[in-house]
């Protein structure tokens, strides 16, 4: 017992007795006066960014655990980097448990806010955008969480990315609710990672709404288990203008959720309405690859309880009007390509990829991953009944910034 | 950044520097505000390193807008380096390695614009810019960064306008990590065992007796601008100086799953048949990191070709094209066998 109490007493004494937070307003130097704030941060501090619009010339990067940086609201804050002469990103954070907030971060040259190898990251109320609207020109990703765990981003925009306004990396424990995500090739994405709900997001005017993808040749591989529920997926209807070589470059204009590769993916409750190209596209990836370890084809993917508005009326890949018009004018709320075998090496893998539909959907019957998409014969898909248990909701730690007890995460699904 | 001045007349003009290496000042944990208190030179223009401050060169080094450098190492007395095979030496604790940089006058000066330093402490690497004032009399710390206009000249004599930009000390991570946590970057046996200058500096340092363990056999990495060097060996040194320290397993661009590490295979790894993944329009429309025989159909010329922020690579630490390199880049993948 004494020992327990003398083990609290030090850790109340270790813990920063008087978080300071250190202000910083409009000046002549606001690239020195942000940035020294961000180095000279300690542990617990909040660096509060008054309103007013920034001029930036380079990118800022914060490097110290458990700092908050905030805003007056991402009206009133704008960080902008238009006239930006260095570095990849607007923000580039390499610390645990950061909290962003209520600031807005515009016209970057790379990427908007990163964070690379963090553990506890939460944007809330954030905007990213490029004001001149979509071009092959702007960053790629608006908020860019890769190779990190413990992910909320929530409250927050995004617009005009040219590759994905949300995207999630190769991180693992992800939480990405009630953001707007609008212009963007892809409103979020969700890539080679694990365990992630979205969900109660509007994702609207992009190419494609919703991507949940995995690459092959990335250090961290075999996504899977994401949960995509009560989002609203409408009028993604902006030209992809992603730089070409991009795999969002491959995405056509009007696609609701698209599932590439990746594993036990459940797609529920959502609503989907006037994505011409489809509402659900579920394909393996079909692109030449070295990776021993990778499996191009999804798997265990659940489509249940969305409702679907208009759309698949107007597919803009090749193939698709031929496909539209032999499904009487429009492809079905689905669309999967059919594939249950790869190869590696010289052999061909047959594995059982269990999916389960309950809305009308269409395969086009592609034998093997990386085989010509519109070489089968499609079909329309009636044995999709597959029993697959859906990941526990993601819980994050009680020590996540940002996350106030009243905002309850997801409850399990019934 | 100023007009040279004999060295005496500095050496007078300003504090007189420390007669040894300041130890005490290395391992505080506060950085000094002038580089002159670390006493790691015993001049003040920082030519004539202090006892057990040694200058080494690389064989192969990073390219900084073609600025001239000059490095030093210091090792503590009672403590040498531990020779690795592979990676950086074992470089103990209490030990710096000091970088300046600069443009080499005509008479063989240093017109300098700042020296870096790496302090080895007990709880890890320490990096801090200091930026020379323009008469070149005192190194100032500047944990924010900086930019400079500089005037430089490229390795033809051409004059350059430089936007020079001091790395801030998260920026000087941005480079020098390894899982996270800041590390030297050059001195590895494979990029000290060459004949630089008129000796090898692996066995300088076990001669001084601050190396041990030095085999008879150390790897060899060669000077990428050595013309009877085949061009593939030539190129992959130059992508592990300029490249590797972030494209690396441990490194701050480990996501992109793109490896350029002198070790690392010739394959999908260092960007064969491997396309982007968040490249953006860094990829420049093109499909794959390296096309064979295709340096137009590559991502790694295009963004080696460019300088503009957000598509340029490296990301940090240049605003000018490095030619040299990019020819040599081209020569390299138009050779290879599609």
């Amino acid at each position: 017992m004494t020992r327990t109490l003398f083990a609290a007493a030090l850790l109340l004494s270790a813990s920063p007795l008087a978080a300071k937070t250190l202000q910083v307003t409009p000046g002549d130097d606001p690239y020195d006066a942000l940035q020294t704030a961000l180095i000279e941060a300690e542990p617990g501090d909040v660096v509060h960014i008054a309103a007013g619009t920034y001029a930036l010339t380079d990118g800022l990067s914060l490097d110290v655990d458990d700092v908050t940086v905030r805003g007056d609201g991402p009206a009133a804050t704008i960080l902008s980097f238009k006239g930006q002469t260095g570095a990849g990103e607007g923000l580039l954070i390499t610390s645990d448990g950061v909290l962003v907030a209520d600031f807005a971060v515009e016209d970057t040259r790379g990427d908007g806010i990163k964070t690379k190898g963090v553990d506890r990251f939460t944007a809330d109320n954030v905007r990213v955008e490029w004001t001149n609207g979509p071009d092959a020109q702007n960053g790629a990703y608006g908020l860019y969480p890769v190779e990190s765990t413990n992910i909320l981003v929530q409250n927050s925009e995004v617009i005009a990315c040219s590759d994905a306004g949300i995207y999630v990396g190769q991180s693992d424990n992800i939480v990405v609710r009630n953001n707007r995500v609008s212009y963007n090739v892809a409103g979020i994405e969700i890539e080679n990672s694990t365990r992630a709900d979205v969900y109660d997001n509007v994702a609207f005017h992009n190419t494609g709404g919703i991507l949940v993808f995995d690459l092959p040749n990335l250090p961290k591989g075999d996504g899977h288990s994401t949960r995509l529920f009560r989002n609203v997926v409408v009028n993604n209807d902006t030209d992809n203008f992603a730089p070409e070589g991009n795999i969002v470059a491959e995405v056509p204009r009007g696609l609701g959720i698209m599932v590439m590769a990746n594993r036990n993916v459940h797609i529920f409750d959502n609503v989907l309405d006037g994505n011409d190209s489809g509402q659900i596209m579920i394909v393996a990836y079909a692109r030449p690859y070295e990776d021993t370890d990778y499996n191009p084809l999804p798997r265990e993917v659940v489509v249940r309880d969305n409702v679907y508005g208009e759309g698949g009326g107007a597919p803009a890949f090749p193939g698709g009007a031929e496909l539209a018009a032999a499904l009487g004018g429009a492809i079905p709320p689905i669309l999967w390509d059919g594939a249950a075998a790869y190869r590696r090496g010289g052999e061909t893998l047959e594995v059982p990829v269990r999916m389960h539909f309950d809305a009308p959907a269409v395969t086009l019957n592609v034998a093997t991953a990386g085989d010509d998409r519109l070489g089968g014969m499609p079909s329309m898909v009636t044995d999709a009944h597959a029993e697959i248990e859906e990941p526990a909701p993601v819980v994050l730690p009680a020590n996540q910034p940002g996350l106030s007890d009243e905002k309850a995460l997801a409850p399990a699904s019934d | 950044m100023g007009i040279a001045a004999p060295a005496a007349v500095l050496f007078l003009s300003s504090a007189a520097p420390a007669p040894h290496v300041a130890d005490d000042v290395l391992m505080a944990e506060a950085p000094p505000s002038d580089f002159a208190e670390f006493g790691l030179f015993l001049d003040a223009a920082m030519t004539r390193p202090a006892p057990r401050v040694t200058p080494y060169e690389l064989n192969s080094a990073l390219f900084s807008d073609y600025a001239d450098k000059a490095r030093f190492l210091y090792v503590p007395v009672g403590k040498t380096i531990d020779y690795r095979e592979e990676g950086v030496l074992g470089i103990p604790v209490g030990s710096a390695l000091v970088k300046h940089f600069g443009f080499t006058r005509a008479d063989g000066s240093m017109d300098m614009i700042e020296t870096r330093i790496l302090i080895h402490q007990a709880d890890g690497w320490k990096a801090y810019p200091y930026v020379w004032d323009a008469e070149d009399r005192t190194a100032t710390l500047k944990k924010a960064g900086a930019r400079l206009d500089v005037v430089g000249q490229d390795d033809r004599g051409v004059k350059l306008a430089l936007g020079w930009k001091v790395p801030n000390v998260n920026q000087c991570k941005g480079c020098h990590a390894v899982d996270g946590e800041l590390t030297p970057i050059g001195p590895k046996a494979r990029n000290l065992s060459g004949e630089t200058g008129t000796r090898n500096d692996l066995e300088h340092l076990a001669a001084l007796g601050l190396l041990s363990g030095l085999p008879g056999d150390p790897p060899h990495m060669p000077d990428w601008q050595d013309g009877h060097v085949p061009t593939d060996a030539r190129a992959r040194a130059y992508l592990d100086v300029n490249c590797a320290h972030c494209h690396n397993p441990a490194g701050p661009a480990s996501n992109s799953g793109l490896f350029l590490s002198w070790e690392t295979p010739s394959g999908p790894a260092i960007g064969i048949g491997k396309g982007p993944v968040a490249a953006g329009r860094g990829s420049g429309g093109r499909l794959v990191g390296i096309e064979p025989g295709d340096p137009d159909g590559s991502i790694l010329l295009y963004r080696m070709d460019s300088t503009e922020p957000g598509v340029m690579m490296p990301e940090l630490a240049r605003t000018q094209r490095h030619d040299e390199a990019v020819d040599l880049m081209r020569a390299w993948i138009e050779e290879m066998t599609p």
